[in-house]
């Protein structure tokens, strides 16, 4: 394989690896917070349970998102220097302000966790608040670095290769900020609410006592009801994502959607995969004039084709399937999150005493957040891949970012093995603590007699 | 003052403020180790300090490598690619340790594999870190075809390599004595103080043979920087001066209370010593950040990055520093955590 190829693919499984913890990372305080502010607005033992398991199980996977964060964050300038130069001079002002993020999610995750017996209840829930601030800042800013290479913006390059003219603030606020940002933060907190209710779910079905039951079906319907708002907000700001495509990067949107020749009236291709021999989708439905609606908002826009761009620009033709999953599972999500609230409304709430849901839509919930944390892992993937062959847009190609260095192979075999390790170590330790800490013992502990 | 001298000044501080703290922190995971079954208690300390502390001190970290990039961006494509395989090293054995620190919390069952991982990780990463110091001399470097790649073999046998590396170590440990000394102290464990006050009393005259033999063994292609350092004497000469009032403070005897010596006046007085000579061997440096190929005027960022960036320092200290304020209370003043069981 050539150095690029390596690179890419090193720097990919990293981050593949780091967003999965990240992603949690900032999902998880949102549900923290949520349950310590139920605990104080009815003073339901169980939300406070809640919200220390959820912490506990969060520590466990910041032990990992942050060394794993540390090892993106370098290894950005170890496999892509001739990016992180242009990097440093156009768009280092998120990365610095992201460092204020971390320290300031680090000093009070260890406030909260370390010292939540030595401080008045009202301080661990403004420190809990200020941890989930921190987190998604700190996501927040990261994506505006990937957003400014999706379109770059705030300098000028002459043709050897000297930057001029710089404007920090307008590299940060490129076109397709607010729409990623939000996106990002937005999705990262519907896998956090699925990934518990995904918990809540399969402890459901096991055997229990009425009061462990009462507790996880409350973790459920919280969840559920965090996942469901988060599903349907980022369903509209995805689409806002694809407006922002069609108007700044049109080569991707053709690529996500197989779209060869520039057209009016363009239709929606869902499913089926680009064949790049005849050029065209295969096996996918198309639904008419929809690709047009919704890029400009009405049917007779134009919407872009390949064939517009050189070819050596076209991004792979995968970037179609990844982007159909992506849209795909997050819209079923959506109906899923919706189904089971409306089970809930209609079929459970009144019925206290046999209160249960069906095992078949308990185990299609179990299954909700690895679903989620995959379109996570689409998204990125498409966002990244769909930017091929650039880098940085139209400004610096992949392979003029990448390091020269030839010794990449045994490195990454090295992390590969770290990332399967410390992925195992964490089940098994997540495991462990809730196998000697069962909910029974919290609950038993916790009443009144 | 130039910018680009201003944007060094910083990137030094950091550097330095980094390697008070990561000295202290990764010391810490050495004695905890060494220290484990101790019957003073001395492991637990150490390792009382690190629980909450370890995830601080690794932010700075990444600020040093956020920074540097904002500051010198022609830097971090040099030493970026230059370094590839020593800083994966620190990386993957900085993640194994981070993640056993947590995973042993949850689960008590880690906590040994954690106080040997930590320990030795503890003199490893360190290790590997000052290895940026003979690299940045000079010598090591190869061009070829247009790209720089790093003369792996001629730095593992060179002897100043090894000389840097013993200093490193030993002034790593003696800072983490000194602290672990004074934090025993305000954890009123004497026991522990009086382990930790000896470690300190061997290990500062060891440190500074260390230095002095370094210095001897700096490889023969960075003689520029013997010259300067030769130049810069003042800030050793004062130093010096530091170290032994420092040390004297081991013995200064504290009216009331039992034992002998002040280690917050002894730890005080061994930053200033530190500070000191890193000034004096950061002006020996300049403008170099790689000799003879990089300096700080080729590899300085965009002017308005620069600008951005140096409010962005301000604003954030001044929302960062009440955080810092309430953890210090919390994890190294407050009695109940410190004097728990
Ligand atoms: C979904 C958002 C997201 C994305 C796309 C990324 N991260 Fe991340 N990162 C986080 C969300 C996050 C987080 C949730 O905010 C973490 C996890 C735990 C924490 O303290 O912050 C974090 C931790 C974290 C840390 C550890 C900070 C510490 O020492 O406390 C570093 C250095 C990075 N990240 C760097 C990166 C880089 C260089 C990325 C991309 C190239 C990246 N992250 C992608
Ligand atoms: C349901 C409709 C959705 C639409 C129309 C949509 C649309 C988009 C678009 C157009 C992009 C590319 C942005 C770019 O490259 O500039 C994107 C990226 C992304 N999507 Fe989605 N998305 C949807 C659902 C989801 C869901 C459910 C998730 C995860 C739970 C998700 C996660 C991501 C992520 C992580 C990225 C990469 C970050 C970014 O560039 O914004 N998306 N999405
Ligand atoms: C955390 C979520 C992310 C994931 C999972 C992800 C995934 C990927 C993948 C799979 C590639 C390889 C693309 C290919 O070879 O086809 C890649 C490339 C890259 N990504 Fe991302 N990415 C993420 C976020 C980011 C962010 C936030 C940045 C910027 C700071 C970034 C910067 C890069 C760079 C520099 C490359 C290499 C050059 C390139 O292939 O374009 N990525 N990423």
């Amino acid at each position: 394989m050539d150095t690029v190829i390596l690179a890419r693919s090193f720097f990919g499984t990293s981050l593949g690896f780091h967003i999965i913890f990240a992603t949690l990372g900032v999902g998880l305080p949102l549900m923290i917070v949520i349950a310590e502010i139920l605990h104080l607005t009815r003073n339901d033992k169980h939300y406070s349970i809640m919200a220390k398991r959820w912490t506990k199980a969060f520590a466990v996977l910041l032990g990992v998102a942050i060394p794993s964060g540390t090892i993106v964050g370098v290894q950005l300038s170890l496999l892509w220097p001739g990016f992180m130069e242009i990097v440093g001079k156009v768009i280092s002002l998120p990365f610095q302000i992201e460092i204020f993020a971390f320290f300031i999610e680090a000093l009070f995750m260890s406030i909260y966790v370390y010292a939540a017996d030595r401080l008045p209840r009202y301080f661990r829930i403004i420190s809990v608040i200020i941890v989930a601030l921190g987190s998604v800042a700190s996501a927040i800013l990261i994506t505006a670095v990937n957003t400014w290479m999706n379109t770059p913006d705030g300098f000028k390059i002459k043709s050897d290769g000297t930057i001029y003219d710089v404007q920090p603030w307008d590299a940060f606020f490129n076109p397709s900020f607010v729409s990623s940002a939000a996106h990002v933060a937005i999705t990262a907190y519907m896998t956090g609410a699925f990934a518990v209710a995904s918990v809540a779910a399969f402890k459901l079905m096991k055997k229990q006592s009425q009061d462990e039951a009462a507790y996880h079906r409350k973790g459920l319907l919280l969840s559920l009801a965090v996942a469901f708002t988060m599903s349907f907000l980022s369903s509209i700001s995805g689409h806002h994502s694809a407006q922002i495509l069609h108007q700044h990067s049109p080569e991707k949107l053709a690529a996500a959607e197989g779209l060869f020749e520039t057209t009016r009236y363009a239709p929606l291709a869902i499913g089926g995969y680009t064949d790049p021999e005849t050029e065209s989708v295969k096996y996918g439905i198309e639904i008419p004039w929809l690709l047009s609606w919704l890029a400009g908002g009405t049917f007779d826009t134009e919407v872009k084709g390949l064939y517009e761009f050189p070819r050596e620009t076209w991004p792979p033709a995968y970037v179609h399937t990844l982007f159909n999953l992506m849209v795909g599972i997050g819209s079923m999500l959506l109906a899923l999150a919706a189904a089971a609230l409306a089970y809930w409304w209609f079929f459970v709430r009144k019925k206290e005493q046999e209160n249960r849901f069906p095992k078949w839509l308990l185990w299609t919930l179990v299954f909700s957040g690895p679903l989620s944390m995959l379109c996570i892992e689409f998204g990125w993937v498409f966002s990244c891949s769909g930017r091929q062959p650039w880098t940085i847009y139209r400004v610096q190609t992949t392979a003029e970012a990448a390091t020269k260095a030839a010794d990449l192979g045994p490195l990454f075999a090295l992390f590969l093995l770290l990332y399967v390790t410390l992925g195992v170590l964490t089940i098994l330790i997540l495991r462990a603590y809730f196998k000697r800490n069962p909910v029974s013992k919290d609950l038993a502990k916790a009443s009144p007699y | 003052m130039s910018e680009q001298v201003m944007a060094i000044l910083i990137m030094w501080t950091f550097i330095f403020v980094y390697s008070i703290f990561g000295s202290i922190d990764f010391g810490s995971g050495f004695w905890a180790m060494v220290y484990n079954k101790h019957s003073s208690m001395a492991g637990k300390i150490a390792n009382r300090f690190l629980s909450p502390t370890w995830e601080v001190t690794n932010v700075f970290l990444v600020l040093l490598v956020v920074a540097f990039v904002g500051f010198f961006p022609k830097g971090a494509y040099t030493l970026g690619t230059v370094m590839l395989v020593p800083v994966s090293l620190i990386l993957f054995l900085l993640a194994i340790r981070s993640a056993f620190m947590v995973f042993s919390y949850s689960v008590q069952g880690y906590r040994r594999t954690m106080f040997i991982i930590s320990g030795i990780s503890g003199l490893l990463i360190p290790s590997l870190l000052i290895a940026v110091l003979p690299i940045s001399q000079g010598g090591f470097i190869e061009q070829a075809g247009g790209t720089e790649s790093l003369l792996l073999g001629k730095l593992l046998t060179s002897p100043s390599l090894y000389m840097y590396v013993l200093f490193g170590l030993a002034s790593e440990l003696f800072l983490s004595s000194l602290f672990l000394a004074d934090y025993s102290r305000v954890s009123n464990n004497e026991k522990a103080y009086r382990l930790f006050r000896e470690n300190a009393i061997l290990l500062g005259p060891l440190t500074l043979i260390a230095a002095v033999i370094t210095l001897w063994f700096i490889n023969p292609e960075a003689k520029w920087l013997v010259n300067n350092l030769y130049e810069q004497k003042i800030w050793f000469i004062l130093s010096f001066i530091a170290f032994l009032f420092s040390y004297a403070c081991l013995w200064w005897p504290k009216g009331k209370r039992p034992g002998i010596g002040r280690p917050r006046f002894a730890l005080l007085g061994v930053v200033t010593q530190y500070g000191l000579a890193s000034y004096g061997y950061g002006m020996a440096h300049l403008p170099y950040i790689v000799y003879p190929d990089l300096t700080i005027y080729e590899a300085f960022t965009a002017k308005e990055t620069f600008y951005s960036l140096m409010i962005m320092y301000g604003v954030g200290m001044a929302i960062l520093t009440p955080g810092f304020y309430i953890f210090w209370r919390l994890f190294l003043k407050d009695k109940r955590y410190l004097q728990q069981e």
